[in-house]
């Protein structure tokens, strides 16, 4: 009698200090989001105090209006307005593009069989090596050439033309789906395009998902991207305009820098706290069989 | 013979926009990168053959060995202490806890967070006068806490102490592969008599390699060509450039000081170097690591 009781002791202060642990742990790893909402919205003298104050004598919402709005006046429109929508319109564009080109490629190479097809696979996946700041020059060049600097052309055109990693993650997908399937159509009489569409897109509406995800948060805090194509203030996606504001703001208001960075944060989190699923499944797939 | 024809023409018109794409926006710029690190380019006048004069003056500049030297001492640390740290939290997880999924999310959505809010909010954090962390250090008894960021010896370990708050994403991998590992492997490591360390290091880590290695080349191929964070956190890489890191110093040269032949160069230097750091790695960890 004694011994199961004691194990179960064990057990039991062994499964307490765990989630101590996972607790203390869980505080520091929430602690700097929590700082930047209460800094958000304090008024900026607050800011400075020490000992620090978590909860705001007064909570000033308006922090947010005021930071969307900032230098509104000088500009004629709202940055963070007009930064706010360039950056939607550019992520839509590119999730379209990105879903669409690569669950094509993927399906070719999945599901259909032509010569060299294993060794263009490969070379695919060795693109995943090559450093976007090696193709900067030229891309940069090659763009000028186009007329394209100073547009969005530059940021999703290539959105449309594939990429390894989400070709990589929706040919294993498409690999496990029972080849019997499309085999039983194609007796049927059906067209490649239809069963790539009736059949195989319905069904891998997850991993669709998972590559839309990815590539949405890809677009929305790509920085490096608009920093080289973008000039004109007014064509400033959330990152670049986030950025710029706090360059030229002297003597960094920092209720209103948290605000804005809350402001380009909002929109990750929500998607994940409705996506979570899909979220955490994605990633586990693409660290399997690397 | 007519079939497969038929299915060949339809697997490169389903393969055509990557076809296209490979061409277009990655063959091509990488061959002409080659090129262009061959010559003089300003983009006003057109390439001046050069020959390898730019990689032996890259050989000879000092600001890239220390760009180089920065870039390589930020991946020694942040790499294996991610690693470590990533496993070590999805080992925690892999108790059969219970609120698994909160905590997984909590430790998953600081890797969510886009860069440029990352940057915003850990230089609030780390602010030397006002910064929170500053003022808990002075609140234990350090009285004289470093100023991080306009520190030259703090501003790499804080960027550090960041990449380990992002460790999330890599923990949902690691997590992921633990939940791979079957139960009975565990079992019959305990009939051997093997303690909690035992079998982690015997049977996890072993089971694990797989996922471990694919961290690894990605953490690799990531961390050389650093950018955006310590671009907009460190303009210039100051303090006294201890965070001016390879990629900084090649778009300061394409863009700022308009070298394009130079910047090219470093930009093959940079794609040889993953590209041999990724083989070693592949056939390093070939060695040990298991596939079930």
């Amino acid at each position: 009698m004694a011994k199961p009781q004691s194990l179960s002791t064990r057990q039991m202060l062994q499964t307490a200090s765990i989630h101590a642990v996972l607790i203390l742990l869980s505080v520091a790893f929430v602690f700097p989001l929590l700082w930047m909402l209460s800094t958000a919205i304090k008024p900026l003298d607050e800011t400075m105090v020490n000992p620090p104050k978590w909860i705001p004598s007064e909570f000033q919402w308006g922090n947010f209006q005021e930071a969307f709005n900032y230098n509104s006046d000088t500009l004629g429109y709202s940055p963070f307005l007009q930064y706010g929508l360039n950056t939607i319109a550019l992520t839509l564009l590119i999730v379209a593009g990105t879903v669409i080109s690569n669950a094509l490629v993927g399906y070719s190479f999945a599901r259909l069989k032509w010569p060299g097809r294993e060794v263009a696979f490969g070379l695919t996946l060795a693109t995943m090596m090559v450093p976007f700041p090696v193709l900067m020059v030229p891309l940069f060049d090659l763009f000028q050439r186009f007329g394209w600097v100073g547009t969005f052309r530059p940021l999703w055109v290539p959105a449309f033309f594939g990429s390894a990693f989400s070709i990589y993650l929706l040919r294993q997908f498409f690999r496990s789906i029972p080849n019997e399937l499309s085999e039983a159509a194609r007796i049927d009489g059906c067209s490649e395009w239809r069963i790539f569409w009736q059949i195989i897109a319905p069904l891998s509406k997850p991993a669709l998902a998972v590559v839309a995800l990815f590539s949405f948060n890809g677009a929305w805090n790509d920085f490096i991207g608009p920093l080289l194509y973008l000039q004109d203030q007014k064509s400033f996606t959330l990152a670049l305009g986030l950025q710029a504001y706090q360059s030229q703001a002297g003597g960094t208001p920092w209720n209103l820098l948290m605000a804005a960075s809350l402001i380009v944060l909002g929109p990750v989190l929500i998607l994940f706290f409705f996506a979570q699923r899909l979220f955490i499944q994605g990633i586990a797939v693409t660290g399997i069989k690397g | 013979m007519k079939k497969a024809s038929k299915e060949t023409i339809a697997g490169l018109a389903f393969a055509s926009p990557w076809i296209i794409g490979f061409c277009v926006f990655l063959a091509y710029p990488l061959l002409q990168a080659l090129y262009l690190s061959l010559t003089d380019y300003n983009t006003l006048n057109a390439p001046v053959w050069v020959g390898f004069d730019n990689y032996i003056d890259l050989f000879k500049d000092e600001l890239f060995h220390k760009s180089l030297v920065n870039t390589f001492s930020f991946a020694a640390f942040s790499l294996p202490l991610s690693m470590v740290f990533g496993i070590s939290l999805a080992l925690l997880l892999n108790n059969q806890v219970k609120g698994l999924s909160l905590y997984r999310a909590i430790f998953y959505v600081p890797s969510l967070v886009p860069m440029i809010s990352l940057a915003m909010l850990w230089l609030w954090l780390f602010n030397g006068d006002y910064g929170i962390i500053n003022i808990a250090l002075k609140g234990i008894g350090i009285s004289n806490p470093p100023l991080w960021l306009s520190d030259p010896n703090w501003s790499k370990p804080a960027l550090v102490v960041m990449s380990l708050w992002g460790v999330g994403n890599a923990m949902v991998i690691y997590l992921a592969g633990l939940q791979n590992v079957p139960v009975s492997l565990y079992e019959s490591a305990e009939l051997d008599g093997a303690g909690p360390f035992r079998k982690v290091w015997s049977v996890t880590l072993p089971l694990l390699s797989p996922v471990i290695q694919f961290n690894l080349i990605m953490g690799i191929i990531g961390s050389l060509q650093v950018f955006a964070l310590p671009y907009v956190m460190f303009p210039g890489g100051a303090p006294d450039r201890a965070t001016y890191f390879f990629a900084m110093y090649l778009w300061d040269s394409a863009f700022v000081n308009q070298r394009m032949g130079y910047a090219s160069a470093m930009g093959w230097v940079m794609f040889l170097m993953i590209f041999a750091l990724t083989m070693v790695s592949i056939k390093l960890s070939d060695k040990g690591v298991h596939y079930s």
